[in-house]
């Protein structure tokens, strides 16, 4: 049994997006390309040939904005304490499924553990149903001195038609420092700062030896030693790090220099200093389509090959909606 | 770090060798600096032979960069030329190949420079 399953609800960066009527099309159209005059007795003939495609072809790497999951253990029939990280718009589908388990009536604990307040990393918790149902607890975990009224904020008018103050849920803000590790929910968790507009936090996540790191929304310049060891310690030794690998390299530090995130390049580079087991491209860039994101991850995965000194090789792969990664 | 220079008519060839990674760029942006100084309207252009560089991390790839962020304002040319095949990669996976253009080899990169205004 694993220690940690890091199930990924959004993996999208900066807006949420939705697949478009032409793009569906385009899928349809290449996989009948693919079955090339082949004929299907039924539907499951027909599943099993889909499933059997290129990911981009016959699924998506998924639109909702960050919000992921760490499950220490399956939740049972009693109430549950789950961990997630930010409330993007991926918490709707993640409340969807703790309600369709438990139903209204079981009183759940939920710890989470915000990066930033940036819109994209709170919108989705106007719509997250726990918080709308008496019993639960919503333990909200930053380093941002401005957590609850950034929260507040857009919970009312003109933002939303719902106050905060009408949410049953009781809902907690505990504010903890950066560099000070802390035990929460049977993890211990560190967080960091990161270079970003308004700061972002990354979380180190341990639990008897297995390590989750997420980070991102967060810009590496690597121009100072001092700050990417700094990195390279946080990393150090994770099975896996979830990172803000939004831009091209050449993007994150010309164009959009100081924007406040990544690349796929600087993401390989720190987990191979850091002797990371798994690489997770996160935040993806909104106007990249399943096909543009398939090619990014390709070329990582050539881009580790070619730079790997040694060692057991960094797995990569680009996170989607829904992907579950057990450690 | 020796970066070879030499001149060829208006054009600055720059060659560094081995791997540039975060252990040297700090040696690779200090030599590159004062043939950056010139590289301005009128001025040389510069030309990074690669042909002898094994591998370039992003801390090379950053100086390329700087170069190049540099010197366009003021009018300057950067491009790179002859780059081996795991260099080329490397270039195009982090999407230098959109940023200047990427020569096959320093007579070519020499002719393009010399050929712009």
């Amino acid at each position: 049994m694993s220690e940690m399953l890091v199930r990924f609800w959004g993996t999208r960066g900066s807006l949420p997006i939705a697949l478009t009527a032409p793009q569906v099309q385009a899928k349809v159209a290449q996989a009948l390309l693919a079955a090339s005059g082949r004929r299907f007795a039924n539907l499951e003939q027909a599943s099993a040939y889909a499933a059997g495609l290129p990911f981009h072809v016959a699924g998506t790497f998924g639109g909702h904005s960050s919000c992921v999951e760490i499950e220490l253990a399956p939740p049972g029939a009693g109430p549950h304490d789950y961990v997630i990280c930010d409330l993007g718009s991926g918490a709707r589908p993640f409340g969807g499924k703790v309600l369709a388990h438990h139903g209204a009536a079981t009183p759940n604990t939920f710890h989470v553990f915000m990066s930033h307040v940036h819109w994209d990393h709170i919108m989705g918790f106007p719509l997250f149903t726990p918080a709308y149902i008496p019993g639960n607890v919503i333990r909200i975990y930053g380093c941002h001195r401005n957590l609850e009224e950034a929260f507040r904020a857009q919970h009312g008018a003109p933002c939303f038609p719902v106050d905060f103050s009408q949410l049953a849920a009781r809902i907690e803000f505990v504010t903890l420092n950066p560099g000070e590790k802390v035990e929460i929910a049977g993890l211990s968790v560190l967080p960091k700062l990161q270079i970003h507009a308004g700061e972002s936090y990354g979380y180190r996540f341990e639990r008897n030896g297995k390590v989750f790191v997420y980070s991102t929304d967060s810009e590496h310049k690597l121009d100072d030693p001092d700050v990417t060891e700094g990195f390279v310690e946080f990393f150090c030794d994770a099975d896996l790090v979830a990172f803000d690998a939004m831009y091209s390299f050449a993007d994150a530090i010309s164009v959009k220099e100081d924007w406040g995130h990544s690349s796929n390049v600087v993401g390989v580079e720190l987990c191979q200093l850091a002797n990371a087991k798994r690489l997770a491209l996160f935040h993806h860039e909104p106007i990249h389509d399943d096909a543009r994101i398939a090619t990014i991850e390709a070329e990582t995965r050539r881009f580790e090959e070619i730079t790997r000194v040694g060692g057991t090789p960094l797995e990569v792969f680009s996170a989607y909606d829904g992907l579950e990664v057990e450690l | 770090m020796d970066l070879r220079p030499r001149r060829q008519g208006d054009v600055i060839v720059l060659g560094p060798a081995g791997r540039v990674d975060h252990l040297n760029s700090d040696e690779f942006l200090t030599a590159v600096e004062p043939h950056l100084a010139q590289c301005e309207a009128g001025g040389p252009a510069l030309l990074f032979d690669l042909s002898a560089v094994e591998y370039m991390s992003s801390s090379g790839l950053r100086v390329l960069m700087l170069a190049a962020k540099q010197a366009k304002p003021r009018g300057g040319r950067v491009a790179v030329a002859a780059p081996q095949a795991l260099v080329a990669e490397v270039l195009e996976i982090s999407r230098f190949n959109l940023v200047f253009p990427i020569h096959a080899s320093v007579d070519e990169g020499l002719r393009a420079l010399s050929a712009t205004p």
